[in-house]
């Protein structure tokens, strides 16, 4: 069976009426993550997936079936699935077995979805190429040479490559949609709060998200809709009147923050694409907008003071004592020093140190304090902005993948690949990366992403707009 | 935005993670680096006159429909590095 081209969409018309079995699409997704290997975009393969694809079949068979049911799935491996072990991508917790259900998994388990495995990533989510993992960098399939993007790199690869039919990844500063762009997927950072935080791994609890990559715009709407709602188990979820109560509008104007846009280092491949594809959308009918957000340039550096600080917290429980990785030392204060120094990779050290100094005392105010002050002024910016213009585009990363190797050993010049997606975490909302047109480079084609951000709750919106983009990209 | 080596030996303590005398130097020329670049956040929160404080807040909620008691310890505690019985195991501290 040929499933290279085959969405959820189809694949849920074909299960329903019989023409495929759970189990044929299974194996077939099997078959390709088999021979797909060499990508490293799966740290494990799990060795139930014919079972699951069994429970699944009874589903259809019984007419219980949803649109997920049957539909395998890959998960990113700081998503907990009971009993199974869950990394981080992290020595500090190679040998960890999750003791519960993450909310989506629990959600996707309901709905009869398939977990064919779990994939590589950033060390706990800390990266933007999967190069900090401790079991190796995952390859970008649409040129090995170069990265999938990151965090969730594994994730974007394994569906780039057919590995699955769709994939749930974390955002906490760009994490879903700018591997999306790199592999020539489409990626969704819901609007904080509208997908349950609980089980997965805490990186800046404030900015952290789930959410879904698809092949099309389509796809992603039904795996959104599959995870979305309240969770008791996660205290910053939001009420489903308040997720649901957002009256849909179709989408008109689109706001271009133009000197955010332009800013040094974005490559002027991705600047020309984006303007082809404002030109797409104008026949199709959208009003284009230039807006000023001066703001915006600055959700980098307010990102880089709050998620430190909160990994520096959120991060003092992997201690070697209550799980995870355990070194000994001559007393408990060398058994700390040494379990976190050896289980921690470099990345994630660096990233402890910084939020430790920026919360230390003398110097909270100083960084804390005013990055709080400036990720408010952003958000009211943003709020003023979505009174003229129903979502704001920008291209989803400021240049296509980049090499192997290329950026490891220059954190700030990592960082930088963020400028556009950081900001939407920053304020909340939900935004999509869409795939938009290739750049030629050494022989290879890479994929380039189109970002729609959309006020919170305004999802419809976004999907409502992607199709339409998706269509001008036909 | 100046940092020296003693400043990443006193944050490696306070985060209590053991750090290599190799890779201090690189700690405190990315700590360096990183820190001169967020600090434009004090200039642009003086000049645009930003709030003082912003609107995040604790939630609570009453800690009501416990499970019942033990039903998770065997799975917990088997992702302790030591355990005796139903406790974790540490060095001595006193």
């Amino acid at each position: 069976m040929d499933i290279k081209n085959l969405t959820i969409k189809e694949a849920h018309e074909m299960l329903i009426s019989k023409k495929m079995s759970v189990l044929e699409l299974a194996e077939a997704v099997l078959k390709i993550a088999e021979d797909t290997k060499d990508l490293n975009a799966y740290l494990e393969i799990f060795d139930d997936v014919r079972a699951q694809a069994e429970v699944a079949q009874k589903m259809i068979d019984e007419g219980r079936a949803t649109m997920m049911t049957g539909i395998p799935v890959a998960m990113k491996d700081n998503i907990l699935i009971k009993g199974r072990i869950v990394s981080a991508s992290s020595k500090m917790l190679e040998n960890y077995r999750a003791t519960y259900d993450a909310g989506v998994t629990k959600k996707l388990r309901e709905a009869g979805a398939i977990f064919v495995g779990r994939t590589n990533m950033d060390e706990f989510a800390m990266g933007g190429s999967t190069e900090t993992s401790a079991f190796g960098v995952t390859k970008n399939p649409h040129d090995i040479t170069r990265v999938p993007g990151g965090s969730s790199g594994g994730s974007a690869a394994a569906l780039a490559a057919n590995a699955c039919l769709g994939a749930l990844g974390t955002d906490t500063g760009g994490s879903i949609r700018q591997p999306a762009s790199f592999c020539g997927v489409v990626g969704l950072k819901p609007t904080y709060g509208s997908v349950s935080r609980s089980g997965l791994m805490a990186m800046a609890s404030s900015l952290d998200q789930a959410g879904p990559f698809a092949k099309t715009v389509e796809d992603t709407e039904i795996i959104f809709d599959c995870i979305k709602g309240h969770d008791p188990m996660d205290s910053t979820s939001y009420p489903d009147e308040l997720v649901n109560q957002k009256e849909f509008k179709k989408p008109k104007v689109i706001g271009v923050p133009v000197d955010f846009v332009r800013a040094k280092g974005v490559d002027p491949r991705v600047l020309k694409n984006f303007e082809e594809s404002l030109e797409a959308m104008k026949k199709a009918g959208y009003e284009v907008k230039e807006i000023s957000l001066p703001t915006l340039a600055h959700g980098l550096s307010v990102y880089y003071i709050l998620m430190p600080a909160e990994v520096s917290s959120n991060l003092a429980r992997l201690d070697g004592v209550r799980y995870g990785y355990h070194a000994d030392g001559a007393n408990l204060l060398e058994d700390y020093m040494k379990s976190r120094g050896e289980g921690f990779g470099r990345e994630v050290r660096r990233r402890i140190l910084l939020g430790t100094y920026v919360l230390s005392s003398g110097y909270y105010d100083a960084y804390y304090g005013r990055a709080r002050a400036v990720q408010e002024m952003l958000k009211r910016d943003l709020a003023e902005a979505f009174k003229e213009v129903d979502i704001i585009a920008t291209p989803t990363a400021p240049t296509p993948a980049f090499k192997i190797g290329e950026k490891s050993s220059d954190p700030l010049s990592m960082y930088l690949a963020d400028i556009f997606t950081v900001p939407v975490n920053i304020a909340g909302v939900p935004a999509i990366s869409i795939p938009c047109g290739f750049v030629e480079e050494d022989g290879s084609k890479l994929p380039l992403g189109m970002q729609f951000i959309a006020p919170h709750f305004a999802e419809s919106s976004l999907f409502a707009a992607g199709k339409d983009f998706e269509e001008t990209q036909k | 935005m100046s940092i020296e080596l003693k400043d990443v030996e006193h944050l490696a303590g306070l985060a209590r993670i053991a750090v290599s005398d190799s890779e201090k130097e690189v700690l405190r020329k990315d700590l360096e680096d990183i820190l001169e670049y967020v600090s434009q956040v004090k200039e642009v929160a003086a000049e645009m006159g930003a709030p003082k404080e912003g609107e995040l807040r604790n939630v609570m909620r009453e800690d009501e429909g416990a499970h019942e008691g033990g039903v998770f310890t065997e799975d917990i505690l088997n992702q302790a590095p030591a355990r005796e019985g139903n406790r974790l195991s540490v060095k001595k501290i006193l």
